[in-house]
């Protein structure tokens, strides 16, 4: 049972307190509600440059990262395709700095030419190294490009292409800043060693004064119901064939999203998992596989993706995949099987759980989902669903005209 | 009462505590010794329910006669018992959340318990059984090579994986257990028997040593007892093994890997002493300012003002008996010689500037604090005793590390930086 309490200033900035004694650390965690979901189609990439650019100095304070250390702490952040989240720990005696920094951040950037060219090249180094420097670097690319035809889930948090990072321009990095790091569009997370009434002061003291904004009012593209099943296949220089194949699942909110995300422990969740123990070690048709989603807010893509052994026809390793699906559709899951990854979800959570930077991180997800008690409640969720369930949403999900198919195969 | 904006002077940073005037304690641990005389190292502590068990074996590729035995003997005592298939044992642990995983090291090979603490009891037999009786059945043993073989052909692609396999090589000697790494005839070359005899050596017949953390059951150390203890374990002495060092006469190196590739990976190392050496403590705060966090000289010079690289780092090996100083960055493929150049002209910074007072004490703070921080939670206390244990140290080193990072000054600083950050100490090495 994780303990916060809750309050909101009134510029519309959301509190939570949740306090361990037990650490000599404080984590300040402030969640922005903004995600590359959020960019427009020509300037991609744009909340994560954001997020290099909130270290790059802000109205008052030339520089983040040295008072900081200077106080003993450490930081980071990440941008997803929902949310940006900035987080920092350091011995809780002094708590204020974290306050000071973070709030001034908030108010506003110092929007230096230099920092932002300089961050475009580390941003597109970043991209280099992840996205094109690897083999299977641009799978992601092409998938969501696939799958996704309206939503803008089809473009990765790194962004669409390099161009948009490399044209990015010093007005474009205001206007992205005023409209969504605003207090109403944010959640403040404070945890470990701290006391309520101190944390009210501080967040009333430097927090408190910032205008409020206009808050952004999310209204995205949604994406239409896939009729047809849709195919790509690309050649490159990688020296094995890879197998992707993605289906529409259910949102974040919905019973069907926990269902779906069982659904994918019971397929690819560890060495007992069934494509890893039917495909890899019994029909060795290949040398890896995984099912997993990436747990996002709108609907998201549940995935099944694998190494070919060599010589193997992917086309059967295909059919070999659709038939492991077929019988989710067809077969309940036996209560043994179900029991595991329930018992898996609860060992993951009280491990997640451990840290306080990772508890103050989940309480301003859940918050940003709608409430931080979720945190608490959601076992209860996994604990509920049956195997019925489980067969009724793979009949919904495991449709082929749901279904996007990747071949990344090998030129050699 | 409210504070308008005005009141408030944001410019001005609030009043902070020095970390150098924290008081930093590591929590003892309780010791237990089995039947058989294997060690136990535990720390209570936390507040979920759930713990860690650590069986480390003296079984790393120091012992082996031919490359990838150790690792195949480790990844593969999972793959099933006289009684237990591959599959039934994953299932074992699976169904109860709990995660059974092991890895491979140059000293020592471990197999690692993470789970629910009411689980132990249930699972401690289990691991006893694969500890005594694993049996490398031949198909497993044909998937692994197959499997590994086509992992480590993605992984040659890939310029950062290969630069960190030749720089290894340059620094320790392609025969060294340092420096050694595998290609795809060492898969070939594994056989059956191989395995089961370095397993019956250093794993049933081997030295074993455990650390265990988290919030304990009652009885756990009976349970360890009743179990892991009833082996026999500890009980044959050890082949004392000597790898003598073979590094590299030269020094600089240009390796083309991948024709299509837009960034190098860079690597300079040079040979470093072990934590015995007077050295090694002081060189890590030299590290830490030259490139071992955010706020480095590399990082501001390199990433933050030039935006060569995504992220540049030095640190030194964790290795036991002897080790490296390494930096390591991946730069754009037309600034790599660039960045290089950057690197040393850092290091000639500090061997002619002494650190100014703001940034050695923004280094100790920022050191002290990430220590407090890191001893937070279970798994970090008993990370860091097992690191002093492995390496023949005790608490003592744990706190004179404290204070050396506290009392540290600029002309100690300097002195370091003039006696080892020269560059024709380090081997360099580019891969595109």
């Amino acid at each position: 049972m994780i303990n916060f309490e809750r309050f909101v200033l009134s510029n519309g900035l959301k509190v939570l307190i949740h306090k361990d004694l037990a650490t000599p650390m404080a984590v300040v965690n402030v969640l922005y509600d903004v995600g590359a979901r959020d960019e427009e189609e020509n300037r991609t990439g744009f909340a994560h440059l954001f997020e290099h650019l909130m270290f790059g100095g802000s109205i008052n304070i030339p520089d983040y990262d040295e008072p900081l250390q200077l106080a003993g702490g450490e930081n980071n952040a990440y941008t997803t395709n929902d949310l940006t989240n900035y987080y920092c720990q350091l011995p809780a005696e002094n708590l204020e700095t974290a306050f000071w920094l973070e709030s001034d951040r908030m108010l506003s950037l110092a929007f230096d030419e230099k920092s932002l060219d300089v961050q475009r090249k580390v941003v597109s180094e970043e991209f280099k190294e992840h996205y094109l420097n690897k083999p299977y670097g641009d799978v992601w690319h092409k998938m969501r490009e696939m799958a996704y035809q309206q939503h803008p889930y089809k473009w990765m948090t790194i962004g669409k292409e390099l161009k948009h990072i490399e044209e990015a321009k010093l007005q474009d990095v205001k206007n992205f800043f005023f409209k969504h790091y605003t207090p109403s569009n944010a959640i403040l997370v404070v945890a470990g060693n701290v006391e309520t009434e101190r944390v009210m002061q501080l967040a009333e003291k430097w927090f408190g004064p910032i205008p409020s904004g206009e808050k952004y009012l999310r209204n995205l593209p949604q994406e239409p119901k896939q009729q047809q099943a849709r195919r790509m296949e690309v050649t490159a220089d990688v020296p094995l064939d890879a197998f992707y194949k993605t289906w529409h699942m259910p949102s974040r909110m919905e019973r069907g999203y926990y269902i779906t995300d069982l659904i994918t422990d019971i397929l690819g969740g560890g060495a007992s998992s069934r494509l890893y123990q039917s495909l890899v070690k019994e029909k060795k048709l290949f040398s890896s596989l995984d099912c997993y989603h990436f747990g996002s807010i709108d609907n998201g893509l549940l995935t099944i993706e694998g190494k070919l052994v060599k010589g193997v026809d992917i086309k059967l390793a295909e059919q070999a995949v659709n038939e492991e699906v077929e019988k989710m559709k067809t077969q309940l899951v036996d209560i043994n099987e179900l029991q595991k990854v329930i018992n898996k979800t609860e060992s993951t959570m009280l491990f997640e759980d451990m840290g306080v930077m990772s508890r103050a991180n989940s309480l301003a997800f859940y918050e940003l989902l709608g409430d931080a008690g979720l945190m608490n409640t959601e076992l209860g969720v996994y604990q509920s669903i049956t195997a019925n369930e489980l067969m009724e949403q793979s009949k919904t999900i495991f449709e082929e005209t749901n279904s996007n198919t990747l071949y990344y195969l090998s030129k050699n | 009462m409210s504070i308008t904006a005005e009141q408030l002077n944001r410019s001005k940073a609030p009043d902070i505590k020095d970390a150098t005037e924290f008081n930093l304690t590591l929590k003892p641990y309780e010791k237990y010794v089995l039947d058989n005389g294997v060690e136990v190292y535990a720390v209570h502590a936390g507040t979920q329910e759930v713990m860690s068990v650590e069986l480390v074996f003296k079984a790393g590729n120091w012992y082996e006669q031919q490359n990838n035995v150790a690792a195949a003997a480790n990844f593969l005592i999972k793959n099933g018992t006289s009684t237990k298939t591959a599959f039934q044992l994953n299932e074992h642990f699976d169904y109860y959340g709990s995660h059974l995983s092991r890895g491979c090291y140059n000293e020592t090979a471990t197999i690692i318990l993470h789970c629910i603490n009411r689980h132990l009891g249930t699972h401690l037999p289990v691991i006893a059984e694969m500890i005594n009786d694993a049996i490398y059945p031949q198909h497993e043993l044909d998937i692994y090579k197959q499997n590994m073989q086509q992992r480590l052909s993605v992984n040659l692609k890939k310029c950062d994986f290969v630069a960190g396999r030749l720089i290894d090589e340059y620094v320790f000697g392609k025969n060294h257990p340092y420096g050694v790494y595998s290609n795809p005839e060492h898969y070939d070359a594994l056989q059956q028997q191989q395995l089961l005899d370095y397993y019956k050596q250093f794993y049933t017949n081997g030295h074993c040593t455990i650390f265990a953390a988290g919030v304990l059951p009652s009885g756990f150390v009976q349970q360890l007892n009743a179990s892991i203890g009833q082996l026999p374990l500890n009980k044959t002495i050890l082949p004392a093994v000597v790898h003598p060092l073979s590094p590299s006469a030269e020094k600089k190196y240009r390796i083309s890997n991948d024709a299509n590739g837009v960034q190098g990976a860079i690597r300079l190392a040079q040979p470093f002493p072990n934590r015995h050496h007077p050295d090694f403590q002081p060189v890590q705060v030299l590290n830490t300012l030259f490139g071992g966090f955010f706020g480095s000289r590399l990082m501001s010079n390199i990433r933050e003002d030039k935006g060569y690289t995504y992220g540049i780092h030095s640190y030194l090996l964790n290795h036991i008996s002897t080790t490296a100083w390494m930096i390591s960055t991946e730069a754009g493929k037309d600034v790599c010689e660039a960045t290089i150049k950057e690197i040393y002209f850092e290091m000639e910074e500090l061997r002619n500037e002494p650190v100014d007072d703001d940034e050695l004490q923004l280094v100790k703070n920022y050191l002290i604090g990430t220590i407090l921080g890191d001893l937070d939670g279970p798994f970090q206390i008993i990370g860091r005793w097992k690191n002093l244990i492995l390496n023949g140290l005790d608490e003592h080193y744990f706190y004179s590390s404290v204070e050396t990072i506290k009392k540290i000054s600029a002309k100690e600083i300097q002195e370091l930086a003039n006696k080892y950050l020269h560059p024709e100490k380090f081997y360099e090495l580019v891969v595109v």
